[in-house]
């Protein structure tokens, strides 16, 4: 027999975003049960030993697995039921329940509302299309960084890292601080994925080459990795025939990309075609008023402390939901404009605050952000790699009633 | 001279000049960028994480870091140091693993617990 687990709030994944919001939901009062296939909280923190984190939640530098504890600590205080090593296996598109498999089998748990928090995928070498053999010595940047940092393996000696993400500067320091040789970081863009201060303490500081404009276009090797070309790319993307070199290296790391996990939501949710993640309100509410999708399962953030932040709003939203204070409420949408990539939420609530994450396409150094009516500023040094995060008072959303949508643009000034 | 701040994840673009023996920053969005600067145009410094092996723990390595940032020059030598450490499970988080890293006045703290193994 299938066990029955009946609560308010279910949240899964025990990463940042789920932990935060499962605290929340309990401080709300709201019974809460948290999912986790792994044995232990914390998500991809466990394996980020790097300082960065909690500068702005905690007001200090913090290792990943130190702001996992900080996190578990309120989540112990705030009294959430946590079943470890269970795999959630289907969710139902008509009402919050959903299927897991842990250890004494299949458990069906019937809740009131539901947040998503199942983080991010790495975009992988099949992604790429990159021609050439497929030798072992190629990781996703993730992976590698858990043999390293979890498992005390090195996966290589001499490494090349493609795309300058935060997570493959990252691992470029770390390699070479293990002791192996990073020959440069390729990035296909002609500026860097990552933030402007990894580039300097991640490369910068141990002097690895970063080449812009630059991608492999060839893996060689047949057992082992034996090396890859290197091509110069143009401003279209366009590789430029001639500029291909040969280079040496027994391991590729790649950092091209982190994809929202919501593959056993995409069959009854809406998505967001850019980022990948589905489309929310400023409760962070899907068009099902049941489900709410936090985290990097909603889009690639930048910063832990944002995740955290954006996951307690929803858990907040998710118990009050769940205790029938709150129904699904008429929207605004908002449009993605002028020079707007990634954008959430993908609509606005009138009257009620809200907080929105966009991403502007390429770098401006001074540019207006404008969603009319309600705001136009003008921000500075805006790039790719950091998000903007614009907050917007009741009173400002209020505005949006007579709207039938509105539109995000970025103006270079 | 450009430097990007490492202080906080806003990155600044700071411009440093050296005007008869003071060191003049612009381009910092708080103090910190400012005293970041002038650490940088002496003797830089970073807060250095990595890991340490342990011995009977549930897992293979515990994770660390240094208290303040060390000098950036002596780096290599710590990661050296580092690697010849072995650490008796259990850890608990906090745990000084060394007291005073090559003498630079840091302290190696351990930054997740490792139980021992069963």
């Amino acid at each position: 027999m299938i066990k029955v687990w009946k609560v308010e709030v279910a949240v899964v994944g025990g990463g940042a975003a789920g932990m935060a919001a499962a605290a929340a939901a309990a401080r709300e009062g709201a019974s809460v049960l948290l999912l986790e296939r792994n044995t232990c909280l914390g998500g991809v923190l466990d394996q980020c030993i790097h300082p960065g984190f909690g500068l702005h939640r905690y007001k200090e530098e913090l290792t990943g697995p130190e702001f996992a504890f900080r996190l578990h600590t309120e989540l112990e205080k705030a009294r959430v039921e946590v079943a470890f090593s269970h795999t959630v296996i289907n969710v139902n598109p008509q009402k919050p329940e959903i299927l897991a498999v842990g250890p004494n089998g299949l458990v069906r748990v019937q809740a009131k509302a539901v947040v998503w928090a199942c983080g991010a995928w790495e975009r992988p070498l099949g992604h790429l299309l990159i021609p050439g053999t497929r030798p072992a010595g190629i990781f996703t940047a993730g992976l590698a960084q858990r043999l390293v940092n979890i498992h005390g393996l090195l996966p290589g000696r001499r490494v090349l890292i493609l795309g300058s993400g935060d997570i493959g500067l990252i691992m470029a320091r770390r390699f070479h601080l293990e002791g192996a040789e990073v020959v440069g970081v390729a990035e296909i863009k002609p500026f860097p994925g990552g933030l402007l201060r990894n580039v300097r303490q991640c490369l910068e500081d141990y002097g690895i080459p970063l080449f812009l404009r630059t991608t492999v276009s060839e893996i060689h090797g047949r057992d082992r990795l034996t090396g890859v070309t290197l091509v110069e790319v143009d401003e279209q993307g366009k590789t430029i025939p001639g500029t291909e070199r040969f280079i040496k290296v027994d391991t590729l790391v790649l950092s091209v990309g982190l994809i929202p996990e919501i593959r056993l939501l995409e069959g009854f949710l809406s998505c967001d075609h850019v980022q990948r993640g589905p489309r929310v309100n400023s409760f962070w509410q899907t068009e099902h008023p049941w489900l709410f999708v936090v985290g990097n399962a909603l889009v690639v953030f930048d910063l832990v402390d944002t995740v955290a932040a954006v996951g307690e709003e929803a858990g907040r939203f998710a118990a009050r939901f769940a205790c029938g204070e709150m129904q699904g409420e008429p929207c605004v949408p908002l449009k993605r404009g002028q020079n707007v990539a990634a954008l959430v939420p993908q609509a606005f609530i009138p009257g009620e605050p809200a907080r929105l994450f966009l991403r502007v396409i390429r770098p401006f150094p001074k540019a207006r952000v404008k969603i009319s009516p309600v705001y136009s500023k003008v921000h500075l040094g805006l790039r790719p790699a950091e998000m903007v995060e614009i907050r917007l008072s009741s009173e400002a959303t209020a505005e949006l009633q007579r709207c039938s949508e509105a539109t995000v643009e970025v103006h270079p000034q | 001279m450009r430097l990007v701040c490492i202080a906080c994840p806003l990155g600044c673009e700071l411009l440093v000049r050296e005007d008869s023996g003071r060191v003049l920053v612009q381009g910092n969005r708080c103090t910190r960028g400012e005293a970041y600067a002038r650490e940088e145009m002496t003797d830089p410094k970073r807060v250095l994480a990595t890991s340490v092996k342990v011995l009977g723990g549930d897992y293979p390595l515990v994770s660390v870091r240094t208290d303040r940032p060390v000098p950036k020059r002596l780096i290599p030598e710590i990661m050296a140091f580092i690697r010849t450490l072995r650490v008796e499970a259990p850890v608990e988080l906090g745990q000084i693993i060394v007291e005073d890293l090559l003498g630079s006045g840091a302290k190696l703290l351990a930054t997740r617990t490792v139980r021992r193994a069963d």
